[in-house]
């Protein structure tokens, strides 16, 4: 088993993030990772940023766009009476 | 919608003209064809006519939907493909700064090494967080933004996303790896500065 560069590291970052990469490409990042500073603050980095953009709150369409929306596809009638 | 065949009647009912069932559909997938044309567009009214001419797109050429992909694939192409059109629209002569280099080619070797993971949960659960998150997705090189957007948003798979914006799947991954460490360097740019006594390491 050939040691993972810093640069192997980045390549395979975002499988090892999302659960994808394989066990051997796991233990290879995880064992550089306890050996390289600079790596283990890109991984942390990085996860933390994946945490924090799936806390963003989703942008809501505003109502008055969406009766737009009805009305120009000819359907204003088809609108749903607020809940 | 998740069920194929509740997705099959109703592709039936709006190929056949029911007015209802065209109004079901908006109600099932307007708010993430919306979400999906705000990030694209970065404006409220410019989004809002995205959404109008998607369905408009939509239901006017239901006929030639065939069902490969789902509907929900489907109308983020289309989506896709006006936001595109329109940028197009607007500056024709103008390559974006951000598209003038291939956004799956070049480097990306972190720059910006700020360990700021470890900073307390209060300062990263703050408004001002947010709003530079925002910013930072909206400031993303256009394809790597539409990718991001799909997978990362909006929880589409690979497959789907490559089907929506027509390309491989293995240009998703890489806009997707690419467009995850640009965001990661611009928060480490905006946490350096808010903590400018930490150390920050250079990557070789």
């Amino acid at each position: 088993m050939t040691d993972v560069t810093c640069h192997d590291l980045l390549d395979g970052l975002s499988d090892y993030l999302d659960g994808e990469a394989s066990g051997q490409l796991c233990a290879e990042i995880e064992r550089h990772v306890a050996n390289c500073e600079k790596c283990r603050i890109v991984v942390d980095t990085l996860r933390k940023t994946v945490t924090l953009y799936h806390q963003l709150p989703q942008p809501l369409m505003p109502a008055e766009a969406r009766e737009r929306l009805y009305k120009r596809l000819d359907l204003a009638e088809y609108l749903p009476k607020p809940k | 919608m998740t069920d194929t065949s509740d997705e099959k009647a109703l592709l039936a009912r709006i190929r056949a003209g029911d007015k209802a069932a065209c109004a079901e559909c908006i109600e099932l997938h307007s708010p993430e064809v919306y979400r999906l044309a705000l990030r694209l567009m970065r404006n409220e009214a410019e989004a809002e006519d995205v959404v109008q001419e998607t369905f408009l797109s939509a239901f006017k050429g239901i006929d030639q939907f065939d069902g490969r992909a789902n509907l929900r694939t489907w109308l983020y192409r289309i989506a896709y493909n006006t936001a595109l059109m329109r940028h197009r629209r607007a500056e024709p002569e103008q390559v974006p700064v951000d598209e003038a280099a291939d956004p799956e080619e070049g480097s990306i070797v972190p720059q910006a090494l700020f360990d700021w993971c470890c900073l307390p949960e209060p300062e990263l659960d703050r408004a001002e967080v947010r709003a530079e998150l925002e910013s930072a997705i909206q400031a993303m090189p256009e394809k790597l933004r539409a990718v991001f957007v799909m997978r990362e948003l909006e929880e589409l798979s690979t497959q789907d996303t490559a089907a929506a914006l027509g390309v491989s799947e293995d240009v998703v991954k890489t806009r997707l790896r690419r467009g995850r460490m640009w965001l990661r360097e611009r928060l480490a740019g905006y946490f350096s500065l808010k903590a400018p006594a930490m150390e920050d390491l250079n990557y070789d």
